[in-house]
């Protein structure tokens, strides 16, 4: 399983990345990144990209930084980044910290990037559901220029995105959560760190009254891409948290999911998953 | 039956226990593990050769078709490329011959030829090899070479209607029957009959190393060597020689560091072949290391098999016969084994229970999918699986408890030794040795708090959870003779080289061999070297499988060590001046029994500095401190064990954890009770991979769906309980003079069985599980 | 084919100039351009950890790494784990508690371990398991290997308490 051959760049800037980029992009030219999802493609030759840009020692796309309400992640911060919540980071530091040991293994964590994932977009992508759930907008930047697509208009399809093949992106900003709000995750798979055959992200806040607003439901790994799910927004939003709301938002995602199906997976087994993650994934956040 | 007589063969008293012991049945540790820690092994893919070759094979990704073109011209332009060859390069060569049940002459039309001829038959059957200099230019090549095939129908299903194998030859390979007794009349009469369609699907032992050989001419000597192919270095040899027609003195197999076999690795398949030819032909050493994708689309996979079974009982739950119809599926051709794996399962399907009619009839049947031969317990975690579901469904439907319905009816330790002889001609009996069944079934009872647990699942069910108990019951088979020699030497420096014919996949085999060496001759275990898999130091050899290495070799390595000691006792009675009678060997130093430090001594070492070729001493004697001996055994002897699990179930996921598992297992005589944890613990694991992971599942088209580590699911830390071993000693073998039985096999046995069983339990619907692995996905249908 | 590249792979704190292909995985060169064959591949798509050493500090899997992208970094190999003679607690705990049995995941888990102690010599045991469930093995069933890795932790810290390593 070696890989077909390629040649292989590696810029120091920004600039000439792009450049690079735009010249080997038409002959299926890719970026390299963490290489955790792209070399094993490239291992079954499913994906035999001719010019790999190599970003790694791209000078200053490396950076966490809070700017104002955003968390902005350059295209080379590693997974583990976020092994420890940054308590700089509020509630959605906390957030990333308990998704983050979900992505696969340790050792994949120390290479991958949070980026990369967002680019390659498996369906069952951690982080792709967490950008979808809190409304991120990723930043892409070419030899042209930049432009910022949101979250919901990003994800297309089964590793599909709204990205041309001469564009890297280069930053995803993640907003903020506002102080006191509670988030919950779950994903089910057949071992840990496996993909996710289903997984659920809420986040909510709760009224001085006891009762839900601002509510996110997110699912992936159900359907070809991961969204929200306004139907399971709109079931908690106003109700007290507690068993009662919780079911119905579970039901009210099943109702609505298309799921995606496989040999070992029927439609119908996705859709009765989407009621119970949710469930968990609230029952998590309210713990 | 229970007979008197252990039918003529030679018996044992019983053994002495470990206590009585200095190093025999101590947790010694392992002489194996230095180099490997510190990255000094030497495997397959660790050893190369000046102007190697890498081979690459060129696969099948049609099931099942007629080959209409092969063309390598592109391929051969690559820079780097050498050869490629196709089945029409290696016309003379034969297809890969039987090693076990060589009497299979029905089956062997169905044997693969080393490189596809006129047809493929799954996906991964090889069409061409491609030799370059570089293994990754042997892959661009490989992808260049131009395949043109014309589809034929698939038969997928072991049970579907037979297809064509060939013209005029249906992929039936054959009819087989084991039987005693009147099954008719045991159904007739029968209180209660229970009947069940069960299916154990198919995975495999999928060892961390992937399968490789290299072939290398020594020119200067004509010897053609074989590096990597481990398991069965001596028949394996055979094999070689007949196929290549070369003088046995001028083929050699050479066996260096192995990563696991589990049965899989080790018989011979095309590409061993292969590697030799080329070598030679081209005139180059040829080095082949497979990838994980095409390891598990191509190394023997096994454990597929549908059975129709029925079981039949007397009103108090006396077991009156078995009566099953299999399906087996053998995949795209018959490799090495011949029909061994289904023979094992219907003579091991009757198990531990005094049974007196049975009836098993297999439809032993070709399918386009990957060729399938012995994994772990092969034949017997599939019938432990179906047996165990019997007895459960019948407990059920005659309101009986689990464990009372099989204390019922197991073999009484009175009963040993205990004959199974099927009437078919050929079919080998079985001699259970010896066993205490009811002993071991208290013993894990107590062990596992079974009646404790059962209080604390109440509990927790009144709470909504769904958590189960499950059992199963088995006799597993070990230490096959007939026969196995060793030669064994001391030096003049004290330190003792061990010669066997033995194989070591990472067993322990060396440190065990050691450990009995050293028990009998009286020297330090780790002053020992044991010399294994090299065909060129000692002229047979069984290798390792079937758990038979610490029985039959063993016992080759007792006999050995103790006509060594022998021979130096009887030369250091006359040097000494002290009757043999008197002496002892202690820390590799000949002295006076009981004599306090300081008494008149001999050292081996010094000992064997004196026996030189012409020393006087000899008197017409053997010169050297070095004997080699043999060790016959007519019977296999059969250790037993029972597995019990506690499972708990989540009801909306359909997931299955296992929260807890015990191995209760006897071996008669441990030879390093650490290792023979290390074995049942690994097995153990293995066996829930397969009762809940592991799956080589197929479409309809043949295309295997489990080829990555992604979708084939091997067990991690994350999906391991807490694993309890309870071994006991308590039914030592008297068929060889250690009392040992094998410890390869009873860990992976019965996982299956229980497993089913404890997930009964715990959704409350007994008879529910039929169909391995029990995935959630499968789980969620069953609770609907 | 392409052109190789003329890199340095310094592994163990030994140089090594080879010329690589870039498509060469590090896996790859570490075993047969460097001749360091104690680095084991078991599946090249990242799944089994069989590959696994520390790069700059880090574990990481070998096969998903291109050798050209080493070039220059700090690699450490299970060969360099022993000072000498002297076996390095890990190694030691593994023969001591039977955590090998065909020994061709052990490389792998050896320096998965040794990366994480030396990171968090304070882990808790359940971020410890969690993070030996990053690796495969086929014979033993872990339950030997949580053993020896516990037991060198143990080791490891105290040893790192008085300031000796």
């Amino acid at each position: 399983m070696k890989p077909a051959a390629f040649v292989y760049h590696a810029p120091r800037t920004l600039d000439a990345a792009l450049a690079l980029l735009a010249e080997v992009a038409p002959q299926d030219g890719r970026i390299l990144a963490g290489g955790q999802s792209l070399v094993p493609a490239m291992a079954f030759r499913l994906a035999r990209p001719t010019h790999l840009v190599d970003i790694n020692g791209v000078a200053g796309l490396d950076k966490l930084t809070l700017d104002g309400d955003v968390l902005s992640v350059g295209a080379t911060v590693r997974h583990a980044a976020f092994h420890k919540a940054d308590a700089k980071q509020g509630p959605l530091g906390a957030l990333l910290a308990d998704v983050v040991h979900n992505i696969a293994h340790y050792p994949i964590r120390t290479r991958g990037t949070m980026c990369g994932s967002l680019a390659h977009a498996d369906p069952a992508s951690e982080w792709c559901l967490t950008a979808v759930t809190l409304g991120a907008e990723m930043v892409a930047r070419s030899a042209k220029g930049a432009r910022r697509i949101k979250a919901a208009d990003y994800f297309q399809g089964i590793m599909q995105t709204a990205l041309e093949p001469d564009e890297l992106l280069a930053e995803v900003r993640l907003p903020l959560l506002a102080a006191g709000t509670k988030h919950g995750f779950y994903e089910f798979n057949r071992r840990a760190g496996d993909f996710a055959i289903g997984m659920a992200l809420v986040t909510y806040r709760v009224t001085a009254q006891g009762k839900i607003v601002d509510a996110r439901v997110g699912i992936g790994g159900i359907e070809g891409a991961p969204r929200r799910v306004p139907e399971a927004e709109a079931a908690l939003n106003g109700q007290a948290p507690g068993k009662a709301a919780f079911e119905a938002a579970g039901q009210a995602t099943a109702a609505v999911v298309d799921p995606i199906e496989d040999a070992q997976t029927p439609a119908a087994y996705r859709r009765d998953l989407a009621a119970t993650v949710v469930f968990r994934a609230l029952e998590r956040a309210a713990a | 039956m229970s007979v008197d007589h252990f039918a003529g063969a030679k018996t044992y008293p019983t053994p002495p226990t470990t206590e009585e012991r200095t190093i025999l049945g101590k947790r010694a540790v392992r002489l194996e593990d230095p180099p490997l820690v510190t990255g000094r092994g030497r495997y397959a893919g660790d050893i190369n050769f000046p102007r190697q070759l890498h081979m690459r094979m060129v696969r099948s990704s049609m099931a099942h078709g007629v080959i209409k073109s092969v063309n390598v011209a592109e391929a051969l332009k690559l820079p780097g490329v050498v050869a490629i060859w196709t089945n029409d390069d290696i016309k003379e060569l034969g297809p890969v011959d039987f090693r076990a049940d060589r009497g299979a002459e029905i089956l062997k039309p169905y044997r693969q030829p080393v490189l596809a001829k006129g047809r493929v038959r799954y996906v991964g059957d090889p069409i061409a090899a491609v030799f370059a200099e570089d293994p990754y230019v042997a892959e661009d090549a490989a992808e260049l070479v131009e395949v043109e095939i014309d589809e034929l129908p698939v038969v997928i299903d072991s049970w579907a209607t037979p297809g064509e194998f060939e013209p005029g030859r249906s992929t039936e390979g054959a009819l087989l029957k084991h039987s005693f007794g009147d099954i008719e009349a045991a159904f007739k009469k029968a209180h209660t009959v229970v009947e069940l369609d069960l299916f154990t699907g198919r995975h495999s032992g999928v060892p961390m190393e992937t399968r490789g050989a290299l072939g290398y001419y020594d020119a200067a000597k004509d010897i053609l060597e074989l590096h990597g192919a481990a398991k069965v270095p001596h028949r394996n040899r055979e094999t070689l020689v007949k196929m290549l027609g070369r003088a046995p003195k001028g083929l050699h197999v050479h066996e260096s560091h192995v990563g696991g076999g589990f049965g899989i690795r080790g018989e011979l398949y095309p590409e061993d072949v292969l590697v030799l030819v080329a070598a030679m032909r081209l005139g180059r050493p040829i080095k082949w290391i497979e990838d994980r994708r095409e390891h598990l689309m191509c190394a023997n996979q096994g454990r597929e098999q549908r059975h129709k079974v029925r079981i039949a009982a007397d009103k108090d739950g006396k077991l009156l016969g078995i009566d099953d119809e299999i399906f087996h599926d053998q995949g795209a051709y018959v490799r090495t084994h011949g029909a061994n794996v289904a023979n094992r399962t219907m003579c091991m399907m009757t198990g531990g229970y005094d049974i007196p009619a049975y009836r098993a009839v297999c439809h032993y049947r070709l399918t386009n999918k990957t060729p399938c031969a012995t994994y772990r317990a092969p034949g017997r975690y599939e019938s432990t699986f179906v047996r165990e579901r019997l007895m459960d469904a019948l407990a059920d439907k005659m309101g009986l408890d689990r464990i009372e319905l099989r204390r019922r009816n197991l073999i009484g330790k009175a009963q040993m030794p205990y004959l199974i002889e099927f009437e078919e001609q050929g079919v080998e009996e079985l001699l259970y040795d010896s066993g205490d069944y009811e002993l071991l079934l208290d013993k894990g009872l107590k062990a596992f708090r079974w009646d404790e647990r059962k209080t604390e699942i109440a509990a927790r069910r009144a709470k909504g959870e769904l958590v189960g108990l499950g059992i199963a019951f088995f006799v597993e088979e070990s230490g096959r003779g007939p026969s196995d020699g060793a030669k064994m030497s001391v030096d003049a420096n004290g330190d003792v080289e061990l010669i066997t014919g033995g194989a070591s996949l990472g067993q322990g085999f060396e440190t065990s061999m050691a450990q009995i060496a050293a028990e009998a001759l009286g020297v330090d275990y780790q002053k020992i070297t044991v010399v294994h898999g090299q065909t060129d130091r000692i002229a047979q050899g069984i290798g390792a499988h079937a758990a038979r290495a610490t029985v039959l070799t063993g016992g080759a390595v007792n006999e050995t060590a103790l006509k060594l000691r022998a021979k130096a006792l009887e030369f250091g009675a006359e040097l000494l001046q002290l009757p043999v009678g008197d002496l002892d060997i202690v820390g590799g130093v000949i002295v006076k029994r009981g004599a306090p430090a300081g008494g008149p001594s001999l050292s081996l070492a010094d000992l064997a500095k004196k026996l030189t070729p012409g020393a006087k001493l000899l008197n017409g004697r053997d010169p050297h401190l070095a004997v080699e001996a043999w060790f016959n055994t007519d019977h296999t002897v059969f250790p037993y064990g029972i597995h019990f699990a506690q499972v708990r179930v989540d009801k909306q996921t359909g997931q299955t954890v296992c929260e807890s598992f015990l191995i209760a297992y006897d071996i008669g005589r441990a030879v390093n009770p650490m290792l023979v944890e290390g074995q049942l613990v690994g097995g153990c694991v293995q066996g829930l991979g397969g009762a809940l992971y592991e799956e080589f599942a197929y479409s309809e088209t043949g295309e295997p769906l489990a080829v990555t580590f992604v979708d084939y699911l091997l067990p991690t830390l994350g999906e391991v309980p807490k694993i309890d071993v309870l071994i006991t000693e308590d039914a030592p073998s008297p068929m060889n003079p250690l009392g040992i039985k094998g410890a390869g096999e009873g860990g992976i046995n019965g996982v299956g069985g229980a497993i089913a069983s404890a997930i009964d339990d715990a959704i409350g619907k007994p008879g529910a599980v039929v169909q391995l692995p029990v995935s959630p996905q499968r789980m969620k249908a069953l609770l609907a | 084919m392409t052109d190789t590249v003329a890199i340095t792979l310094n592994i163990n704190g030994q140089n090594h100039a080879v010329s690589v292909e870039p498509r060469r995985t590090l896996a790859d060169a570490i075993r047969d351009d460097c001749g360091k064959t104690g680095t084991h591949i078991g599946c090249e798509h990242g799944v089994c950890g069989s590959c696994t050493i520390i790069v700059d500090g880090e574990p990481m899997r070998s096969c998903l790494m291109f050798a050209v992208q080493a070039d220059g970094r700090k690699i450490r190999t299970v060969e360099g784990l022993a000072k000498g003679d002297e076996l390095h607690p890990l190694q030691r705990a593994f023969i001591d508690n039977h955590g090998l049995q065909c020994g061709f995941c052990t490389p792998g888990f050896l320096m998965l371990a040794t990366a994480v102690l030396e990171k968090e010599p304070d882990i808790a045991d359940a971020d410890l398991l969690d993070a030996l469930s990053s690796n495969l093995c086929r014979c033993t069933g872990y339950q030997n290997i949580i053993k020896a890795v516990r037991q060198a932790a143990v080791e490891m810290r105290t040893g790192e308490m008085r300031g000796g390593k």
